[in-house]
């Protein structure tokens, strides 16, 4: 039997893996694939709480947080596409105009 | 050790190794496909918690219709001059540290509370079928959260069209 | 009321002729032809004449003591009770009105008889002259004034006609504006009298507080009642600042000085008005207010000595000067004296006497010499002329009888104007007499040398003139004529007693002359005895004829003596030559210094009140907005400022980490869990081990 504080520790590396890819990637379509992995590191929890206490309400929220990254991916895409017709840039570094 | 265990650790393995490879390419494609390693070996180990409707709804969901998306737009968008140029910003290190400091402190989180939070699991004796268990709160006590989501969606839907078409 | 005699009644007809001509050319005249300006003004002046004659004869049809008559035309000022000097309550009245008596009589004949001829012989010297209706307008406005002048009943509307004179004098010497010398003569004029005016004035003033009215037939009752004693203080003020105004117009020392300046005018002004008319309004004015003079002998001493000092100053002067008209000017201020003498000494009518005579003899001089200017082309230096007597007979004639009339040669008329002023001024005081009579010497020498010098000996005449040396139009000499006839049989208007006379005149003026407190005045009494008056007449004679002698002497006999002599007394000559260097002495003492007062406050004007008040108000305005710029620009504004950049330094560190970077934004959120977690764990730092 797998102790459940190893699932723990598993969400926990992918967790800052994806924390540092959102950090310190320049290319926004890694970034974006990066706070995936944070999603997913958060999923990952749920389900071993969701196991432990045997109740589906873990699932269901790892569900719902399922269908919120589809959401939240094929939105940003979109901005990600419409930002790079406009300024032909990947590049997070250059994405600067929302300043003073 | 059980199968269970040998095969836990080994999609864990698997999960973290693919994270570190997607986060560190040069290449967006390969990302892109160390991330859907990623989110198989996450797949499995919901599979191995007995959430087979949470295993099939990533795959399905996830892999195939997030990544999917996902390579469609990395196609779309300039990949060579991608190649050439630098992959880490300005503050990576800065970044890196605050990020293990974080992850520290989480770790202290979990070293910490491990005896308090984690009674004795209580598997029951015989296991409801999952997919109805999960239609059952989802349909029932989730309900106007379900509905919300389904809003949320037709959102995103309508998002996604007006963010990328074209200018007319 | 009776209605009075015709001529008595509109007897302010005869200022008026003239007036309404002078009016004629000053709103027509020049469209007016010389014919029908030359009508017109010497037509009004006639028809004056005429009025005077008539009202001569009506004035002397009544009897001796009612010779006075009124007319008031209206009330000048409005009537304003006062207090006097000493506390009593007048009503102060100050009418236009005139008074016809004896003394106003003559005048008025003398002013347009005299007046009348000097216009006719205008027509002919003024004939070529731009400016005729000018001259003409000028000239019968100041017949207007003189008239004014001597017909008025009270000391104002006198005053008014004495300004009236000055001004016309002071237009005509001018009369060739385009001349500096003429304007300056004419500015000089008009100034220095108006320093004897400003005496005259308070005079006036002094009077009318003194003894409560300017009325010349209320004077003498006020000076009655009012107890005044003999040689009363106030009394001595008042005639003596009159007698300031006298100096100034009858060109006595110490305001002569514009009177030889004058000659810059036309030869019939230096006639009619500085020989004949105005310089003897001051004479005038002395003899209508010799009431005044009467109470105080300080004054009367003081006019006599003025009188005679003048004469013999005067005189002196005419000795060496080679203007023609120069010499004839000198002499003026000399007879001048004379008639100050007199009415110093008391003979109040032997100076009008003198004044009448003067008129006619001193009227044909200038007149004359404006004939013989005329006949040389212009030249007045007698040095350049001579040999004149037979090319201009009738100017020669009539001047040789004017120069004996003056130089007082028995039995022409000046002898026995003279002769009576020298009389009653031995009765008075010997050293008055014998300046007088030392006078007397010199003028016959002056006269005579002018006489010598101009119609005899060698022709000095430049060569060009010679050839027009014409005599004068008929215009011109008739007027020479009659004054000659005047010069001969004037004087027998007031025939000495002693030969036999009447003294006609001295009677007909003495109702006007009070009475002084000493003795009666008889006309023409002589010194002691008869006798002794004969004897002075013939040591005046004497030294009359040593004079002409002498003059003939040295300007025909020895043509070459005068300049030897001028050399010899080189220093003394030069000396009297310029006029005793007086008009320096003037200039330097106030002229230069009246306009160093001019230049100060000119100076003030520019750098006080232009510099500092205009210029100062324009700096300080400028200088406080300067001030009120910076304190705008630093403090207004600064504080403006200063709130800004209060803002952007407390912004400074928060605008660095607004960098548009998305993953910065989210290194913070990282670093806010870092903080939030931390957070936690104090908290609850108890529950960990």
């Amino acid at each position: 039997m797998v102790p459940v504080d190893h699932y723990l520790w598993l969400s926990l590396a992918l967790f800052t893996i994806g924390v540092i890819g959102v950090l310190t990637r320049r290319n926004v379509i890694i970034i974006l694939m990066s706070i995936e992995l944070i999603l997913n590191a958060v999923n990952i929890n749920l389900v071993a709480f969701s196991h432990m206490f045997g109740s589906v309400d873990g699932q269901v929220f790892a569900i719902f947080i399922i269908t919120d990254a589809a959401a939240e991916a094929a939105v940003g895409l979109g901005i990600i596409l419409a930002f790079f017709r406009n300024r032909e840039t990947l590049l997070a570094d250059e994405m600067d105009m929302l300043k003073w | 050790m059980g199968l269970n265990s040998i095969l836990f650790y080994f999609f864990a393995a698997l999960a973290v190794v693919s994270a570190i490879l997607m986060v560190t390419r040069r290449n967006v494609v390969h990302g892109a496909v160390y991330l859907i390693t990623t989110l198989l070996a996450t797949a499995g180990v919901f599979l191995l918690l007995q959430a087979e409707f949470l295993f099939i709804t990533q795959v399905i969901l996830y892999v195939g219709g997030i990544m999917v998306l996902f390579v469609f737009v990395i196609m779309l968008v300039n990949l060579d001059v991608s190649l050439l140029q630098y992959q880490f910003n300005r503050q990576r290190f800065v970044a890196g540290v605050l990020a293990l400091a974080l992850a520290a402190q989480l770790f202290i989180v979990i070293k910490m509370g491990k005896t308090s939070l984690f009674p004795q699991a209580r598997v029951p004796e015989v296991l409801p079928k999952n997919t109805e268990a999960v239609a059952d709160a989802l349909f029932g006590r989730f309900m106007l959260p379900f509905e919300i989501a389904s809003i949320l969606l037709l959102v995103a839907m309508i998002g996604a069209v007006v963010m990328a078409k074209r200018r007319v | 009321m009776n209605a009075q005699p015709y001529f008595l009644e509109h007897i302010w007809l005869i200022p008026l002729f003239p007036l309404a001509t002078a009016a004629v050319m000053l709103f027509y005249g020049r469209r007016l032809s010389n014919q029908i300006v030359s009508w017109l003004c010497s037509g009004s002046v006639f028809l004056s004449f005429i009025f005077s004659v008539g009202a001569f004869f009506q004035l002397i049809a009544k009897p001796s003591g009612e010779r006075i008559a009124t007319k008031v035309l209206f009330e000048w000022i409005p009537a304003v009770t006062y207090h006097l000097l000493d506390g009593r309550i007048a009503k102060f009245i100050a009418e236009w009105g005139f008074q016809i008596d004896p003394l106003s009589c003559v005048m008025i004949l003398i002013v347009t008889g005299v007046g009348f001829l000097i216009h006719i012989y205008s027509t002919g010297y003024m004939a070529h002259e731009g400016g005729y209706y000018r001259f003409f307008g000028y000239l019968n406005l100041f017949m207007f004034s003189m008239l004014m002048l001597v017909l008025a009943n009270n000391l104002l509307v006198l005053f008014v006609g004495w300004e009236g004179v000055g001004t016309c004098s002071y237009l005509l010497i001018g009369f060739y504006f385009h001349k500096k010398s003429a304007s300056d003569a004419g500015k000089k004029a008009f100034i220095v009298n108006r320093v004897g005016d400003a005496g005259f004035l308070l005079g006036i003033f002094l009077t009318s507080a003194l003894l409560g009215t300017v009325r010349f037939v209320e004077i003498g009752p006020a000076l009655a009642s009012g107890g005044f004693a003999i040689g009363d203080p106030r009394i001595t003020a008042i005639a003596l600042l009159f007698f300031v105004g006298a100096t100034g117009k009858s060109a006595q020392i110490p305001l002569y000085v514009w009177l030889p300046d004058a000659m810059e005018g036309p030869t019939p002004v230096s006639a009619l008005i500085h020989a004949a008319t105005m310089v003897t309004a001051g004479v005038y004015m002395v003899t209508r207010t010799n009431v005044i003079y009467q109470l105080s002998p300080k004054a009367m001493g003081v006019v006599a000595l003025v009188g005679a000092i003048t004469a013999l100053f005067a005189a002196s002067m005419g000795v060496v000067q080679n203007d023609i008209k120069k010499v004839l000017a000198y002499s003026t201020v000399s007879q001048l004296g004379y008639m100050f003498l007199a009415c110093g000494v008391g003979a109040f009518t032997a100076g009008i006497f003198h004044l009448m005579t003067h008129a006619f003899f001193k009227g044909l001089l200038f007149l004359a010499a404006g004939s013989v200017i005329h006949a040389v082309s212009g030249e007045q230096d007698m040095r350049k002329m001579g040999a004149l007597s037979k090319k201009i007979p009738v100017t020669y004639w009539t001047m040789l009888i004017a120069a004996l009339a003056i130089a007082g040669i028995f039995p022409f008329a000046g002898f026995i104007s003279k002769d009576l002023i020298l009389g009653k001024a031995y009765e008075k005081d010997a050293l008055l007499w014998a300046i007088g009579y030392f006078t007397a010497g010199m003028t016959a020498f002056y006269m005579f040398r002018l006489i010598f010098m101009t119609f005899h000996g060698t022709s000095r005449v430049d060569h060009e003139v010679e050839h027009h040396i014409h005599e004068s139009p008929k215009s011109m000499l008739v007027p020479l004529v009659i004054l000659a006839v005047l010069s001969v049989v004037g004087g027998w208007l007031s025939w000495p007693e002693i030969f036999g006379g009447n003294s006609h005149f001295i009677h007909f003026l003495s109702t006007v002359v009070a009475v002084p407190h000493e003795a009666r005045m008889e006309p023409m009494k002589g010194p002691s005895s008869p006798h002794g008056e004969l004897f002075l007449m013939m040591l005046s004679e004497g030294l009359v004829i040593l004079g002409i002698l002498f003059a003939w002497f040295l300007y025909v006999k020895r043509a070459d003596l005068p300049q030897k002599i001028a050399r010899s007394f080189g220093g003394f000559y030069r000396l009297v030559y310029n006029k005793y260097y007086v008009d320096q002495l003037y200039d330097a003492l106030f002229v230069n210094r009246a306009k160093d007062l001019g230049l100060a406050l000119g100076a003030f004007d520019r750098q006080v009140i232009d510099g500092l008040g205009v210029n100062g108000a324009g700096w300080l305005t400028r200088a406080i907005s300067k001030l009120s710029i910076w304190w705008d620009t630093w403090i207004v504004d600064g504080s403006v400022r200063l709130g800004a950049r209060i803002v952007w330094i407390f912004s400074y560190p928060v605008r660095l980490i607004q960098d548009g970077l998305v993953q910065s934004y989210m290194l913070l959120i990282v670093i806010g869990l870092i903080g939030f977690f931390g957070y936690y764990f104090y908290m609850a730092r108890h529950a960990l081990h």
